[in-house]
């Protein structure tokens, strides 16, 4: 691995803050479309100017888990392409053009949704018919996605033809496995959308085949979250151990675990259609057992995290046997946050592992339950690490540094999160438990006492709601100071090295032939024969319905 | 990075099998906290 | 690549627990017959009157022998229906003693809905072209809501029903 981290310069440094904007931006928005969904959900407050509920459920769903993950990965994910292999003039002007593409695709889609014409939810569900300027929103942050996945392969072929012979950067490495996945995965959501819904959309097509556009979301809809979970495993490998001035646990090791993941993070979409009435069970069931081995990398993960904390705090002569955990840097914010999104991933992770268990998932299917576990991985796990990211990320972009003080904010601003997220998801997660439904208003429904508890959990989520309010303005607020506050000084860009004496990675595992290959493989072997089934044995279309949205 | 040799000049800190012990009892915490609760969510399930 | 040797046994002991979770979620969908609901039978979404469960004089509760129910179910938005009573008037609650076997089968005919008897395992996705149907034996006494657990529009909260057990 180079030793070397290359320059930031400041034209590519104003292109990875455009990303971060974006982020900040989303999150504002984003979050509080959440608050007012909890606040709603009460009992005790309505949404003013008739704004409908699902409006703003439809606008926190597609503004933070689609716009504001994706603009911060790609925007982070180039800076460490940058930092470790570099950009070139082109590459950053086609680099632009993803983000444009990118945020004209986010802007059609947040005005369509807002405007009250396609309050369809994130997973846009066929028959309900959202305006096509929503679909045709989502297919160009899709397509500028690509643009910038192309940019990153090129970077990294370009840094190989240069260093014949030398294995490639670990961050460089996760970065074009994790945007591997994506594309191989949004083929299948891209696919839905430009061929199913726009022309259905439009009135070309008259009816449309519902299970076979779920199954196409389904396809891209759980790679979609480990998009998300690989940025912040980059970080738990690469930068976590810089931080707590330790080395990289095992080079290979991280790489297997990234390789793994892209193998098995696709052929798995099944496990979120387990209740659905047309699909082969024992295909279901193959995919459950697919689902599984994608614990796997994550096992090794959790090793490697314990690994490298004991071995520098061992380094460092702390001789007990959990001497070293206490003397981790606990007052460093750059590492308080994610090592509290690596506490949240342990119930998080635990409670994917029931969802995915085949028939138990009625348990959980569709109930607030699901909407506390995200909450957990998406919004605790992946977010706290972004935020961590973003403490020495910004300043080192512009220049200027993380001061004592708001290392401190940052650190009441973990606090806050956790807190809040502790009453919201754990109330979520009780209530799901308890039959409450997931993406509803509130409503008594026929009354009763089984209703009476959901609202009084209901009544939790909105306390820690407003919490994470509380914490996204100060987020926020962080955010615009590292900007344009904080002093001007050098903020180091955190990346480990290994041993000295690591051993050799095996070259095989830079042979994306082989990775590929399997990948596709498995995919089509999850895939091809059921598929062939819904075609085959497909119902008539469905007409598109433009009312039940109040369209 | 690759090129150099594994000869340890030293006893080598992460090599020992002492001294990942804390590691070793932290993940399997972890997974007997994945047992019980993924257990206890069956016996839910089987009693509904 | 080096395996430290407590990883390896770390990796072993996730793996088996892994690999436990499936024989006993396996052992009971394949031997028990206990599968998430899978019907796979289709059916015109625009005409489901046709298909004899969904005939609007069939819909609603119906004992089949001793303790064994159906309970036929169109959903649309924002509404189950569930036939009418006597008197004419829409079915909103279905009665059934504690430990009757419940077949429920229902199917949409407009838009994706949920149908999920809360506190129970009947949870099911309900989609146009689709019949949804699953069995339950109802082994608690008690008040259920129903409810669509899956967006289906504007109305969607108000989309519910009730399941009464009674001793």
């Amino acid at each position: 691995m180079t030793k070397v981290q290359l320059p930031l310069s400041k034209k590519e440094s104003r292109l990875y803050m455009a990303f971060m904007w974006v982020t900040y931006i989303s999150l504002l928005i984003g979050g509080l479309m959440g608050l007012l969904q909890t606040l709603v959900r009460s009992g005790k407050y309505t949404l003013p100017f008739n704004i409908d509920y699902y409006t703003i459920l439809t606008v926190h769903g597609v503004i933070l888990g689609l716009v504001l993950t994706t603009f911060f990965i790609i925007g982070f994910q180039f800076s460490l392409m940058g930092k470790t292999v570099g950009i070139s003039d082109k590459q950053l002007k086609v680099a632009w053009l993803s983000f444009w593409v990118m945020l004209i695709g986010t802007i059609m889609a947040a005005v369509t949704i807002l405007v009250g014409e396609a309050s369809v939810l994130y997973t846009f569900y066929a028959p309900l018919r959202a305006h096509p300027a929503f679909y045709i929103g989502l297919a160009l942050v899709i397509i500028g996605s690509w643009i910038a996945a192309f940019v990153n392969f090129r970077q990294l072929y370009v840094w190989k033809k240069a260093h014949k012979g030398e294995k490639s950067p670990l961050p460089a490495f996760m970065v074009i496995i994790n945007m591997l996945m994506w594309f191989i995965a949004t083929i299948g959501v891209a696919t839905s959308v430009l061929v199913l819904f726009i022309p259905w959309s439009l009135g070309y097509a008259e009816t449309i085949n519902v299970l076979l556009s779920r199954t196409l979301f389904w396809y891209f809809g759980h790679p979609l979250v480990y998009f998300w979970l690989l940025p912040a495993y980059m970080a738990w490998y690469v930068v976590i151990p810089k931080i707590i001035g330790g080395k990289l646990f095992s080079d290979a090791l991280a790489r297997m675990a990234f390789i793994l993941l892209l193998m098995f993070s696709i052929p798995v979409g099944f496990h979120h259609q387990l209740t659905e009435p047309g699909i082969d069970p024992t295909w279901k069931f193959i995919q459950v057992v697919l689902t599984f081995m994608v614990v796997i990398p994550s096992l090794m993960t959790a090793f490697s995290i314990f690994a490298t904390f004991e071995t520098t705090g061992r380094r460092k002569g702390f001789k007990s046997l959990f001497g070293w955990f206490k003397k981790l840097p606990w007052k460093d914010v750059r590492f308080l946050a994610p090592f509290i999104g690596m506490a949240a991933f342990i119930p998080g992770g635990a409670g994917g592992i029931v969802n995915a268990s085949h028939q138990m998932n009625a348990l959980v299917h569709n109930t607030i339950w699901i909407t506390g576990h995200f909450h957990l991985t998406a919004a605790t796990t992946v977010i706290l690490t972004f935020f961590g990211i973003t403490y020495w990320l910004v300043p080192h972009l512009t220049g200027r540094r993380l001061t004592p003080r708001l290392n401190k904010l940052g650190i009441i601003q973990t606090f806050i999160w956790t807190f809040g997220m502790t009453i919201m998801s754990g109330s979520m997660h009780i209530q799901g438990l308890l039959g409450g439904p997931r993406r509803s208003s509130f409503s008594e429904y026929a009354g009763g006492e089984q209703v009476a508890t959901w609202i009084n959990y209901q009544i939790a989520q909105a306390v820690g709601g407003t919490i994470l309010f509380i914490g996204i303005l100060l987020m926020v607020y962080i955010f615009i100071q590292l900007t344009f506050f904080a002093p001007r000084g050098v903020q180091e860009y955190p990346i480990a090295v290994e041993e000295d004496d690591a051993e050799p990675t095996p070259k095989i595992l830079e042979n994306w032939y082989l990775w590929i290959g399997i990948t596709i493989a498995l995919i089509l072997f999850a895939y091809t024969i059921p598929v062939i089934d819904i075609l085959k044995h497909s119902p008539p279309g469905s007409l598109p319905f433009d009312w039940p949205i109040g369209r | 990075m690759g090129k150099r040799n594994t000869v340890q000049h030293q006893p080598n800190p992460h090599e020992s099998t002492h001294s990942l012990k804390g590691t070793f009892i932290a993940v399997m915490l972890l997974g007997v906290f994945i047992l019980v609760s993924w257990f206890g969510f069956y016996a839910l399930f089987l009693s509904r | 690549m080096h395996l430290h040797k407590y990883e390896k046994i770390w990796l072993v002991f996730g793996m088996a627990s892994l690999v436990l979770f499936l024989l006993i979620i396996g052992f009971a969908a394949f031997w028990k017959g206990t599968h998430p609901q899978s019907h796979i039978e289709t059916i015109d979404p625009q005409n489901v009157e046709a298909h004899d469960a969904f005939k609007p004089e069939n819909l609603g509760i119906r004992e089949v022998a001793d303790g064994k129910y159906i309970v036929n179910i169109v959903a649309s938005a924002f509404n189950y229906d569930f036939g009418k009573d006597t008197e004419g008037n829409a079915i909103k609650t279905i009665r059934v003693p504690k430990g009757s076997t419940v077949l429920y089968q229902i199917t949409t005919k407009d838009v994706v809905h949920g149908f999920q008897v809360a506190g129970t395992n009947v949870n099911m996705m309900v989609e146009p072209g689709h019949i949804s149907r699953y069995e339950a034996v109802m082994k608690n006494v008690g008040e259920f809501t129903i409810v669509c657990n899956e967006y289906c529009g504007i109305g969607h909260h108000q989309m519910y029903g009730t399941v009464e057990v009674y001793e």
